[in-house]
């Protein structure tokens, strides 16, 4: 086959590549996503320097796909009108959703390929004439669930070849090829966020307000000094309170308003999910899925009723990613409502 | 003067179609033979006194008298540079402090970033991508200390009525100097004559033949320049650091080789850009900028509908080396500014440009490629 592979020049993709190499006609491409100033993650010229003198030392031919257009309008735009809103985006997920999964796949038809390849910790197995999408091998760097919103025309040319192996033996296997990326450090939080951090960012492009925190009774019991920064489920950040550990319940901007209380309040008997996407075909209601609704968070037993999820669950902030298992495969996800 | 499939000679790619010459050209044998002692034998510093030092002095005076000579000024007025990026800048931020900078929209970035390093303002242009004299005379006062108009684009290769603008900077702000950045005319053009009025001039070597890394700037009648790069004072205090001699006496044979080929060149390769364009337009391209209002080695075209940084992965595949725009650092095409400033889309624009070596056979299979680039899935 003749593959693309996505290479942001991290060691998990230039080993994805490397892998490749027996077996197909592999090219690496680079997407530019963020045409801003960057301190972090996957858009800095450095990274893709990066990528290109790994493509090089492999022997294939690397190109740069300047999707920073796209990337502004499917992702960056979304995120900050989603915070304004009081919802709590997921840019990783939107990003694989439109640029990674959409954009670069059909580019990558574009130019003749017949797969696209990445650097992430999950497997594609098939199963007959369908594609399943399985939590990675090593369990700690498993990052199925920003892929759980993949169906099965993108999983059918997926590849994911580092999802086999541990990031341990992922770095062993770029030491030994002599990689440059070999002992990089894994890529953290969201890429075009600088280090001044969500606040800064958002503040220069949508008015921050503070906020009035309420106890469950409606007393005012303390402040914040950006609603819109506030996450359903948030602890941290948020003034102590006097006896119990303070949880962001519920967030209000209109109102300007968060509704905080102790974690067992949290709880809620279901979850409505919008935007459902699923791996094979829709599940019949009554099937019991876990759920997983952070990206290493710890999967909850829960039953698949008419668009939504029953059972004692913790409260999700809206928009966040609700992935579906069975066992270590995912059936599908959504956003919560 | 290329006319045949061994026009690269040792540097020919047998399955490759070159176009992409204002990137950068091969350097002609001539050029590598005049630059090979002074890699060798002749290796001395020409700061020096002695023996050595001396064969690199003169190559550097032989060579500045065949630059100047080609640029219209005397040898005294001509500045070395490590570049065309090094001459512009020079030109622009060692007169930056005598008053406000001018440029117009589709200039390099070279000299576009440096004004606008200097708090300096953009001209506009019409939609071949001319400067517009009426708003250049709106611009224009006592305050202006430089104005920058380049003798021909590099994108999409559209001459500039520098005459015009000269006289027109010389009435409405007659302290201001001007400037040309003459480093995509220079292979096709007189540029002596076609920039006689201005007083500062920008060349590069490697877009006519010569090595990289090694330009020129005329600096006519005296102006007195605050270098850029300081040190030992070569260049007469202008420019500051070891001469590259090699690539001086590579320049200077470039030099030598173009002019005395320039009019054939001009017509020859003329003649094979008319017939690539009439073969891209047959396909579905427009071309940006009508053939009398550019240099000859421009075929800037538009592919409507078409992702251009995809047909230019497709058209490498099938070995057609043609760019657009220019790239970031990252090496990730740019929404080209010049296009903007004429108004002009960019989606499905292609920037093929011959060179000197060009060959029909370039041109053959360019135009056997394109149809095979084009044919594109929309997904699976």
């Amino acid at each position: 086959m003749r593959v693309l592979v996505a290479m942001s020049g991290g060691v998990d993709s230039s080993v994805a590549a490397s892998l490749l190499l027996d077996r197909h006609e592999v090219v690496g491409a680079t997407m530019k996503l963020w045409g801003g100033v960057s301190d972090s993650g996957c858009c800095s010229v450095a990274d893709v320097e990066d990528a290109r003198r790994v493509a090089q030392q492999l022997g294939i031919t690397h190109h740069v796909f300047n999707f920073t257009a796209d990337f502004d309008e499917r992702v960056v735009v979304p995120y900050v009108e989603a915070h304004a809103a009081g919802r709590t985006p997921n840019p990783c997920i939107e990003c694989n959703r439109h640029i990674k999964f959409d954009r670069f796949m059909v580019r990558a038809a574009q130019l003749g390929f017949d797969a696209v390849a990445t650097g992430h910790h999950a497997r594609v197995v098939r199963r007959g004439d369908a594609f399943a999408l399985r939590r990675a091998v090593d369990p700690a760097k498993d990052q199925s669930y920003v892929l759980s919103m993949l169906g099965q025309r993108q999983l059918a040319h997926l590849l994911l070849p580092v999802g086999e192996m541990t990031k341990d033996d992922v770095r062993a296997e770029a030491s030994r090829l002599g990689l440059r990326t070999a002992s990089k450090p894994d890529s953290q939080d969201v890429c075009f966020i600088r280090r001044g951090g969500r606040e800064v960012f958002l503040g220069d492009r949508i008015p921050l307000h503070p906020g009035r925190l309420v106890d469950t009774a409606g007393n005012l019991v303390g402040e914040v000094p950006a609603v819109e920064l506030v996450t359903v489920g948030q602890r941290r950040g948020l003034p102590g309170g006097a006896r119990a550990r303070r949880y962001a319940l519920d967030v209000d901007v209109d109102t300007r308003t968060v509704v905080v209380g102790a974690e067992d309040e949290l709880a809620v008997p279901a979850i409505t999910l919008t935007d459902v996407t699923w791996a094979g075909g829709p599940l019949a209601d009554g099937t019991e899925v876990d759920v997983q609704t952070s990206a290493h968070g710890r999967p909850q037993p829960a039953v698949w009723v008419a668009g939504s999820l029953r059972g004692a669950l913790r409260r999700v902030a809206p928009g966040q990613t609700v992935a579906l298992y069975r066992g270590d495969e995912v059936v599908g996800a959504g956003l919560a409502a | 003067m290329p006319d045949d499939d061994t026009a690269y000679g040792d540097t020919a790619y047998d399955d490759t179609a070159y176009l992409d010459n204002a990137a950068t050209t091969p350097v002609r044998p001539e050029a590598l033979d005049a630059m090979l002692p002074f890699l060798t034998r002749d290796f001395g510093n020409p700061s020096g006194s002695h023996r050595v030092a001396r064969r690199a002095k003169q190559a550097i005076e032989e060579a500045r008298e065949i630059v100047a000579a080609a640029l219209g000024v005397l040898p005294s007025e001509v500045v070395f540079t490590a570049g065309g990026t090094e001459a512009d800048n020079l030109a622009v931020l060692g007169w930056a402090a005598r008053g406000r900078a001018l440029c117009s929209a589709v200039e390099h970035h070279a000299v576009l970033h440096a004004v606008e390093a200097v708090g300096g303002a953009v001209v506009p242009v019409d939609g071949t991508g001319r400067v517009r004299l009426d708003a250049l005379d709106a611009a224009l006062g006592d305050d202006v200390g430089l104005v920058s108009v380049m003798l021909a684009n590099n994108e999409v290769g559209t001459i500039q009525p520098l005459a015009e603008v000269v006289d027109l900077v010389r009435r409405r702000a007659p302290k201001a100097l001007v400037h040309t950045d003459a480093v995509q005319a220079f292979p096709w053009l007189d540029v002596a004559s076609l920039a006689a009025g201005a007083d500062l001039v920008a060349v590069s070597a490697h877009k006519f033949g010569g090595p990289k890394g090694i330009g020129a700037l005329a600096v006519r009648g005296g102006v007195a320049l605050h270098p850029i790069v300081l040190g030992g004072g070569q260049e007469a205090g202008r420019r500051s650091g070891t001469h590259d001699v090699a690539g001086i006496a590579g320049m200077a044979a470039a030099v030598v080789a173009t002019e005395a080929t320039r009019a054939a060149t001009v017509a020859l390769i003329a003649a094979r850009r008319d017939r690539l364009v009439a073969g891209l337009v047959a396909l579905g391209a427009v071309e940006t900028v009508p053939p009398e209002m550019k240099v000859a080695g421009n075929a800037h075209v538009r592919f409507p509908g078409v992702e251009t940084e995809a047909l230019l992965v497709r058209l490498d595949e099938e070995g057609v080396c043609a760019s657009a725009g220019s790239a970031c650092a990252s090496g990730a095409l740019e929404p080209s500014h010049v296009l903007a400033a004429m108004g002009i889309p960019s989606e499905g624009s292609v920037r093929f440009s011959l060179g000197w070596a060009t060959t029909d056979a370039d041109i053959d299979r360019a135009l056997a490629a394109v149809p095979r680039a084009l044919a594109m899935r929309s997904g699976w």
